[in-house]
C-alpha cells in the first residue's frame, strides 16, 4: 500500500485522497520499523506522542485546516534536542539527557504538520564517515547489511533507504548528510552555512555544522528546505537571506546551464566504477542540454588536512560543557573534582571523539595554534576563494559524492585515516560553506553511488532544480533495496 | 621611605547595566533564588547557542568613547577554555586579540598635578556562576544566577606608582561609569571588581620586578590597603634577600595581609581561539556617531564647568562631581539659591555627606531633597535664620521630610528677630512698584525717603522698626 519508494508529496497525495490516515500510516512504518530493527537505524521510537500527533493530524485534516504536510511521518537525527525525549548524540554521556526544549529544525517541521517516529542513530557527536562509531550499535546499509551505512547521518540514511520513513533530518560537518545518502541510494541535502538554523543541534564543529535532509528525491528535499531553511535570531549565524522558494521553483531549470567538473575529484583513490557511474550521469545532463567546463579546485586536496584541524578544535571546545556537572552521565567513583572530570569524560566519551577532541585541544595549545589552527584558518579561506572562482565559470559544479560505494562494516574503524578519506569530495564544501546535493546515479555489485551536486553559495533553488532534473529523467532514485521489497 | 618604587596596573571588571545577559535573555537582577535566572542558555545545554546583547555593546562604546579610545570597527568574541563547575560551558566568551576598546585614558591628581593612566584596553565577556563551598558538607553548590552577566574588564597599563593613586583611579572610574550609566557602581554587590597587579623595583631602574596579581577586591579602600600590604610584603622578601614569585594572591583585609591563593593548577593554557558561534562584531560608523551624541556630560568636564561658571575650589568640585547623583542634587539646590554655589556645595559635602554616611545612604535616597535643601541655603544667605539655625533645621529636615522647611522654621522658632531677610525683599518690592519716588531720590531730593519708608511700613504684616526700614532703603537706593 505504502512502497518503500513512496514520497513526501506522494502520501500527502494519499492522505489528501483518505487513501490512509495519518495514524494508519504511522502504524504501518512503526510495523516496519521494529521489522528492521536488525539495521539499528533507530535509538529511540516516539511512538505513543506520534500516534497522538497523528490523531490530531487526521482532525485537522477532516476539518479542512492543515497543512498539506500534516500527519506525515518523518525521523530526527539524535543530534537534535527533541522536548521530552531522550536526546543523546549517540554517546553514553548523554545516554540519559532528555532535552527540555525543541531545536528550531524540529519546530519548524513540528509547526508545518510533520510527525516524529523517533530518533535515529549516528556517529557519537557526529564524528565518523560510517555510523559504526556509535555508543548504540552500528548502522547497517539496507542494501547489503555487511556494509556501513555511511555516516554520521547513518541512521537517517538507513531508515529512508529502507523505507522506515520517507524523509529525515541529519546534520553535515564534512559530509555527513551527502556521504550516508550516496551510500543508501538516496537524496541529501546539506544547505548553505547560515541557511538552517542550528540552534538546538548539539554542535560538533560550529563552522562546518549544517543541518538539512535526507529524502527520496530532490523535490521532496525542496519542500523541507522549505520549511527548515527559515533566519533564526537565536543562531547568530543564521542569515537573513530569503530563498527563492524551492519546491515551487523546482520545474522552472532553463536549458543551457553550465557544470564545472573539477579534476581533483576524479584522481587517484577514486573507484572506477564510481567513476564511470559519474562520468554517465554528466553525460545525461549534457544530453539534456547542459555545457560541461573543466575546472581546477587545487586547494581541495588540502581540505581533509585543514578539515582534521578545524573540526577537532572547534569540538574540544564544543564538548568540554559534558563535563558531568548539570547533567548527563557523572562517574560514580571519583574522589575530588578533577577525577571526576576525567573518568566522566573517559567513560561517557567512545574512542573516536576522545581522539578527537586531543587533537583539537593539541592544536588550539599555546606554541601550536598559529601553525595548525591560524594556517588551517588561511587554508579554509583559500579553498573558499577557490569555489567563488569556479562559480564565475559555471553554474554548479559535480563530481562523486564519495571515492567508493559503501564499505564493509569494521573495515576501516581501526584506522582513522583511511576513515576520514571518505570525506574526501566533500569536506571541501563545508570549509566553503557552499549548498551541496548527492543523488542517487547508479550502482556497483548492487551498492548505490551518489553523484554530487555543489551550488553557489545561498542557491540552494537552482542546486535542487538540476537535481530534480535529473531524477524526472531517471528513475535511480526509485530504487529500493531487494530484501526491503520483498 | 625607602628606595622602592612600586609599579601598578588595574585590571577592573565593571559589570555593565543591562537588563538582560550579554549571550542570553535571562535576567541579571541581583539576590534571586539560586539558578532561578539561568536558562537554558546559560546553563549550557546541549545545542544552543549564544546571541549578543547589543546593549551590552553600546556601553562598551560609550566608555571608550569617554575615555578618548579607539573603537574597534571589528572585534572578535573569543573562547578562553578551562573546567570549572561554576563555567558552564568549559569556556569564557571573551574577547582576546580583537576587543571593542583600545587605549585611551583616565586622569587622576597627583599633588595638585595631573597624572594620566593610560588604558592599554577593554574588553567585553560574560561573567562566571559562583560555586558554593561553604553552603554544603562533602560537596559544592553552583549557582548560575551570575553566569552570562556582562562584564567590560578594563586594563590599565602600569602607570599607578602609590597605592593611594589606585584608589584615586578607581574612583574615578566609578565617577565616569555611574555617569554614563553603564554601570550600578554598586561595590557591595560585586558591580565594579578589581585585579591589581604589583611589583616593586629599585627607583630609577628601567627594569620591571616580578609581579603578583591580587585577585578580587571590591572597595576603594581595599584596592589601596591590600596593594599597600603586598608592597610592604614584597619589600620584605627583597630585602630579606628572598624573591618574588609570580603568583596570584589574595587580600585578607582583617588581618591586613596578602597571601597566595590556593588550589589554581601550574600555569593554564586556555586555548583562545575565535567563537565560531559569535561573527565578528561589526560596527557601523552611524552606531559609534549615535552613541557619542549620547555622551552625557562627563566628571571632568562637569568639574571644569564647576569650577569656572561656580567659582567653586576644585576640591569643592572633585566631591561633588564624584557621581553624577551628587552633581545633579547640587544643580537643583542651586536652582533654589543661584548667586551662592560655594554655601550650597559646602552644605552638600559637608553637613548633608555626614547625615548620608551616618545613614549608610547614597544622595539619591537622601531624605532632604535637592529643592529643600536650597531653600534652606537661601533662608540663610537671606538673613531669615542663622548658619547655626540651619543646622538645627537641616537635623529638622532629615527627621520631617514630609514638613516644608518654612514650617520647621516656623516650629522650632528660628526667624531672626531682625528680619533682614523678609525687609530686604519687602524694601526691593517698594523699590520695583514706585519708581517714580526711587529715581527722585537718586537725583538728590531727600524727602521722598519719608514717602518710601511710609509705602514699607503699609505692606508689612510684621511690625516694623522704621528706622531699620530707613537704613535699609538708603543702603538698597545709594548701591
Amino acid at each position: 500500500m505504502i512502497p518503500a519508494n513512496c514520497e513526501v508529496t506522494e502520501i500527502s497525495a494519499l492522505l489528501e485522497a483518505k487513501s490512509i490516515s495519518s495514524v494508519e500510516l504511522c502504524e504501518l512504518l512503526m510495523q516496519r520499523i521494529r521489522e528492521h530493527q536488525h539495521l539499528n537505524a533507530f535509538v529511540t521510537l516516539t511512538e505513543e506522542e506520534a500516534l497522538e500527533q497523528a490523531r490530531l493530524a487526521d482532525q485537522r485534516r477532516a476539518n479542512g485546516n492543515h497543512s498539506p504536510w500534516a500527519g506525515i511521518p518523518l525521523a530526527h537525527k539524535d543530534i537534535f534536542c527533541t522536548r521530552g525525549t531522550r536526546t543523546t548524540c549517540a554517546s553514553r554521556i548523554l545516554d540519559n539527557f532528555v532535552s527540555p526544549y525543541d531545536a528550531t529544525v524540529v519546530s519548524l517541521l513540528k509547526d508545518a504538520g510533520l510527525i516524529s517516529l523517533g530518533k535515529t542513530n549516528m556517529d557519537e557527536f557526529a564524528m565518523g564517515s560510517s555510523s559504526e562509531h556509535s555508543c548504540f550499535a552500528p548502522v547497517k546499509n539496507p542494501w547489503n547489511t555487511a556494509r556501513v551505512a555511511g555516516g554520521s547521518s547513518g541512521g537517517s540514511a538507513a531508515a529512508v533507504a529502507a523505507g522506515l520513513v520517507p524523509a529525515a533530518t541529519g546534520t553535515d560537518t564534512g559530509g555527513s548528510i551527502r556521504q550516508p545518502a550516496a551510500f543508501c541510494g538516496i537524496t541529501g541535502l546539506k544547505p548553505s552555512y547560515g541557511r538552517v538554523s542550528r540552534f538546538g543541534m548539539i554542535a560538533f564543529a560550529s563552522s562546518l555544522d549544517q543541518g538539512g535532509v535526507l529524502t527520496r528525491s530532490a523535490r521532496d528535499a525542496a519542500l523541507l528546505m522549505d520549511i527548515i531553511g527559515t533566519f533564526d535570531p537565536r543562531d547568530s549565524t543564521s542569515l537573513d537571506i530569503p530563498s527563492a522558494g524551492s519546491f515551487e521553483q523546482l520545474d522552472r531549470l532553463n536549458d543551457g546551464f553550465t557544470i564545472g567538473i573539477p579534476e581533483e575529484f576524479f584522481g587517484p583513490g577514486l573507484d572506477n566504477e564510481v567513476a564511470s557511474a559519474v562520468q554517465d550521469a554528466l553525460s545525461k545532463y549534457e544530453a539534456m542540454g547542459a555545457k560541461l567546463v573543466d575546472i581546477k579546485l587545487p586547494g581541495s586536496e588540502a581540505a581533509i588536512a585543514c578539515y582534521y584541524v578545524i573540526a577537532p578544535a572547534e569540538a574540544s571546545s564544543n564538548l568540554s560543557r559534558f563535563d558531568g556537572v548539570r547533567y548527563g552521565h557523572r562517574s560514580e567513583d571519583a574522589s575530588d573534582l578533577q577525577e571526576m572530570y576525567k573518568k566522566t569524560r573517559t567513560e561517557g566519551f567512545g574512542a573516536e571523539v576522545r581522539r578527537r577532541i586531543m587533537i583539537g585541544t593539541y592544536v588550539l595549545s599555546h606554541g601550536y595554534y598559529d601553525a595548525y589552527y591560524v594556517k588551517a584558518q588561511q587554508v579554509r579561506r583559500l579553498i573558499s576563494d577557490e569555489f567563488q572562482q569556479a562559480f564565475e565559470k559555471c553554474d554548479v559544479i559535480m563530481g562523486p559524492t564519495t571515492p567508493t560505494p559503501a564499505f564493509e562494516l569494521g573495515s576501516k574503524t581501526d584506522d582513522p585515516v583511511l576513515m576520514y578519506l571518505n570525506d574526501v569530495y566533500t569536506a571541501p564544501i563545508n570549509l566553503a560553506g557552499l549548498p551541496a546535493i548527492s543523488i542517487p546515479a547508479g550502482f556497483a555489485n548492487g551498492l548505490p553511488i551518489g553523484l554530487q551536486i555543489i551550488g553557489k553559495y545561498m542557491d540552494e533553488s537552482f542546486l535542487l532544480k538540476v537535481a530534480h532534473r535529473f531524477q524526472t529523467e531517471t528513475d535511480y532514485h526509485k530504487q529500493t533495496p531487494k530484501e526491503i521489497l520483498s | 621611605m625607602s628606595d622602592w618604587e612600586s609599579v601598578i596596573g588595574l585590571e577592573v571588571h565593571i559589570q555593565l547595566a543591562t537588563r538582560s545577559k550579554i549571550f542570553s535573555g535571562a535576567s541579571t537582577s541581583f539576590g534571586a533564588d539560586p539558578n532561578a535566572q539561568a536558562c537554558l542558555i546559560d546553563v549550557a545545554l546541549p545545542g544552543v547557542l549564544p546571541v549578543c546583547n547589543i546593549e551590552a555593546v553600546r556601553m562598551a562604546v560609550k566608555f571608550g568613547l569617554a575615555v578618548g579610545a579607539s573603537i574597534n570597527r571589528k572585534s572578535v568574541f573569543a573562547r578562553k577554555n578551562y573546567f570549572y563547575p561554576d563555567l558552564p560551558k568549559g569556556y569564557q566568551i571573551s574577547q582576546y586579540e580583537l576587543p571593542i576598546v583600545v587605549g585611551g585614558q583616565i586622569e587622576i591628581q597627583v599633588n595638585g598635578a595631573k597624572l594620566p593612566i593610560r588604558l592599554t584596553r577593554a574588553h567585553l565577556e560574560e561573567d562566571a556562576g559562583k560555586s558554593l563551598h561553604e553552603e554544603f558538607s562533602a560537596a559544592t553548590g553552583v549557582d548560575l544566577n551570575r553566569a552570562g552577566t556582562p562584564l567590560l574588564e578594563i586594563v590599565s597599563e602600569p602607570d599607578i606608582r602609590m597605592p593611594g593613586q589606585a584608589g584615586d583611579y578607581m574612583r574615578k572610574l566609578h565617577a565616569l561609569v555611574t555617569t554614563l550609566e553603564i554601570c550600578d557602581g554598586n561595590m557591595q554587590e560585586g558591580s565594579m571588581r578589581c585585579d591589581a597587579n604589583v611589583s616593586i623595583r629599585k627607583k630609577g631602574d628601567p627594569e620591571l620586578g616580578t609581579r603578583t596579581e591580587l585577585k578580587n577586591i571590591n572597595s576603594f579602600r581595599f584596592v589601596e590597603k591590600g596593594i599597600e600590604a603586598e608592597i610592604q610584603r614584597q619589600i620584605e622578601v627583597l630585602e630579606s634577600g628572598g624573591t618574588i614569585v609570580q603568583e596570584t594572591r589574595q587580600y585578607d583585609a582583617q588581618k591586613n595581609l596578602t597571601r597566595p591563593m590556593r588550589g589554581k593548577e601550574d600555569a593554564q593554557d586556555y586555548r583562545y581561539f575565535p567563537d565560531p558561534d559569535l561573527p565578528p562584531l561589526v560596527l557601523s560608523e552611524e552606531f559609534i556617531d549615535a552613541l557619542r551624541s549620547e555622551l552625557p556630560e562627563l566628571p571632568d568636564q562637569k568639574l571644569q564647568r564647576f569650577m569656572q561658571d561656580y567659582g567653586l575650589s576644585e576640591a569643592d568640585c572633585k566631591q561633588i562631581v564624584q557621581s553624577s547623583a551628587t552633581a545633579d542634587y547640587f544643580e537643583t539646590a542651586l536652582a533654589e539659591v543661584p548667586a551662592q554655589p560655594k554655601i550650597v556645595a559646602n552644605w552638600i559635602n559637608v553637613e548633608l555627606a555626614s547625615y548620608l554616611n551616618r545613614n549608610n545612604l547614597k544622595i539619591e535616597d537622601s531624605r532632604i531633597s535637592p529643592k529643600s535643601l536650597g531653600q534652606l541655603v537661601h533662608c540663610i544667605t537671606s538673613g531669615v535664620i542663622s548658619g547655626n539655625s540651619g543646622k538645627l533645621l537641616l537635623e529638622a529636615m532629615w527627621k520631617q521630610p514630609e514638613t516644608t522647611v518654612n514650617e520647621l522654621i516656623d516650629q522650632l522658632g528660628l526667624k531672626q528677630s531682625t528680619d533682614t531677610g523678609q525687609l530686604t525683599e519687602l524694601v526691593d518690592r517698594v523699590l520695583d512698584e514706585n519708581p517714580g519716588p526711587a529715581e527722585q531720590y537718586r537725583q538728590g531730593n531727600q524727602k521722598v525717603l519719608g514717602f518710601l519708608v511710609g509705602q514699607v511700613l503699609k505692606a508689612s504684616t510684621d511690625k516694623l522698626d522704621p528706622k531699620a526700614v530707613s537704613t535699609m532703603l538708603r543702603s538698597r537706593l545709594d548701591a
